[in-house]
């Protein structure tokens, strides 16, 4: 460590040696923004006042132990705890600055913008050509031409086209796992999301359909606002620009992913990544 | 600190700054046995000096092997990671502190052969024991996690510079009085310099020890005296 590399640090020490990959990542602005959400299930609360903001065209990970409220934060986002009995919101959530707990806000129209993608491949038991084209057809999206396109497309952008092409009119539950979770993800960005919501998206698969979902994620940040919840720190740290931390239903952390993972401020979310939580 | 959950991490990870500790002990008895032998001018030490200097070589070697297989085993994140990293580092400056001592030694073995010269080597003297003071204090500092002490080390390190500039100027008037010592005068001032370079890695070492605790790289202007300006 040569001592004159001081002067080499005058803007910002912990900003030179950063991945080249995080670095270039041109986050865009705040898509999704919570302020001071509340989340309880019937008696017991399952999030506590979390304010976040989730950058656009960037992949946020919520990370943290089981039942800390990354997912039920995660659900919040397109309303998925509205189907829970019992289950009440406080505070705002908004995408691109409009609330989505409005009344007047048809949440079905929502999760046409915020797509959700779950830690099993859920297929409908509907040839693969028809999983895609499903959101469209009730949206009424498209006509018969378009469809044909949009599926396509879409099937090339979650990386599948090359590998269905030839059977579209078989069965979706006919793929493997992993291909099964990319058709979900092309079922996903079929009706043109803008967020894209996923909840452990690989973790029911192998290491080679992992990297392929990996790099699927890192080739659509560039389109979509993208926020995953994930169990591995490793995922976390591969895929991610921005990273959150959450415990005991409290936001602990949030900050840039190469920052979090080499130095991160609070002490729980040490604990947390290096293994050491008790 | 929590301990990990995985006991067998802990340990490894124990294990690593351990080995480095080990290490400093051995560069420190180095450096501290060289500086010996050209005071005392004693061949003998210098030759175990110089015959030792490969313990530091294969420890090395191991604290990298170790270290290469934790990142592999375990993906250390975060405090545990900048410690891996540190681990290596550290045993990088203290096998070039191990070089510089053996290098003293072997030019320990030439000086002897000339008539002695007390004023110099009590120069050396003054100057080795304040680098033994700083290599010390900076493994202290490392195994004990303390941020203050790494910091107290590469803030001081222009006395080390102030010795080896005073010496510097004391071999040329030497010299230059007597081109006889110029032969034993070279290799001191050789010496002097391999003393320098040694304060220079325990500050290093200081760095290393700062990023580990904080995660932050110590940023200041380190005070710095030159040798080659003239004395003012």
């Amino acid at each position: 460590m040569p001592s004159d590399a001081a002067e080499l640090h005058e803007d910002g020490p912990m900003h030179l040696a950063v991945d080249s990959k995080h670095a270039a990542a041109a986050v865009g602005s705040i898509k999704v923004s919570a302020k001071d959400v509340d989340v309880f299930y019937g008696e017991k609360q399952a999030l506590y006042d979390v304010s976040l903001d989730i950058a656009d065209k960037a992949v946020t990970a919520l990370i943290g132990p089981s039942g800390c409220g990354k997912s039920t934060f995660l659900r919040c986002m397109n309303r998925m705890n509205d189907t829970i009995p019992g289950c009440k919101i406080i505070g705002r959530i908004e995408l691109d600055g409009e609330d989505i707990n409005d009344k007047a806000l048809d949440p079905v129209l929502l999760r046409a913008r915020v797509g959700m993608v779950f830690q099993k491949p859920n297929p409908f038991p509907k040839t693969i050509f028809e999983n895609v084209a499903y959101g469209l057809r009730i949206h009424g999206l498209a006509n018969k031409t378009e469809m044909a396109d949009i599926v396509e497309a879409s099937l090339k952008r979650a990386g599948l086209w090359s590998e269905v092409a030839d059977r579209l009119h078989t069965g979706g539950s006919s793929l493997s796992g992993g291909q099964q979770q990319r058709l979900v993800i092309a079922r996903a960005i079929a009706v043109s999301p803008e967020v894209i919501l996923m909840d452990e998206p690989c973790s029911a698969l192998d290491p080679i359909a992992t990297a392929r979902i990996e790099e699927l994620i890192d080739e659509l940040r560039t389109q979509y606002c993208i926020v995953i919840v994930t169990h591995s720190m490793a995922q976390a740290a591969r895929v991610s620009q921005k990273t959150a931390f959450f415990h005991l239903g409290r936001l602990v952390e949030a900050g840039r992913t190469d920052e979090m993972f080499t130095n991160p401020r609070d002490t729980r979310t040490q604990d947390y990544i290096t293994g050491r939580f008790g | 600190m929590n301990e990990h959950t995985v006991k067998s991490y802990e340990d490894e990870l124990n294990a690593l700054m351990a080995e480095c500790a080990r290490m400093g002990g051995l560069a420190e008895a180095q450096t501290a046995d060289a500086v010996e032998a050209v005071v005392k001018r004693d061949r003998a030490l210098a030759d175990s000096v110089v015959g030792r200097d490969e313990r530091l070589d294969l420890l090395e070697g191991e604290i990298e092997r170790k270290a290469i297989r934790l990142i592999a085993l375990r993906q250390p994140l975060a405090n545990d990671l900048r410690r891996t990293v540190g681990a290596m580092k550290i045993a990088m400056n203290l096998e070039r502190i191990g070089d510089l001592a053996k290098n003293i030694a072997k030019r320990t073995l030439v000086i002897v052969e000339a008539e002695p010269m007390t004023p110099l080597t009590r120069s050396i003297d003054r100057m080795g024991r304040l680098v033994l003071s700083r290599l010390k204090e900076v493994l202290d500092a490392y195994t004990s996690s303390d941020m203050e002490r790494a910091v107290a080390v590469w803030t001081r390190d222009d006395e080390v510079d102030e010795h080896y500039n005073s010496l510097f100027r004391e071999l040329l008037t030497y010299m230059m009085g007597d081109p006889r010592t110029i032969t034993a005068c070279a290799h001191l001032l050789f010496v002097a310099k391999n003393l320098e370079r040694i304060g220079d890695h325990a500050t290093n070492i200081a760095e290393i020890v700062h990023y580990e605790i904080t995660g932050e790289e110590m940023i200041s202007e380190r005070p710095k005296t030159d040798a080659l300006k003239p004395a003012s």
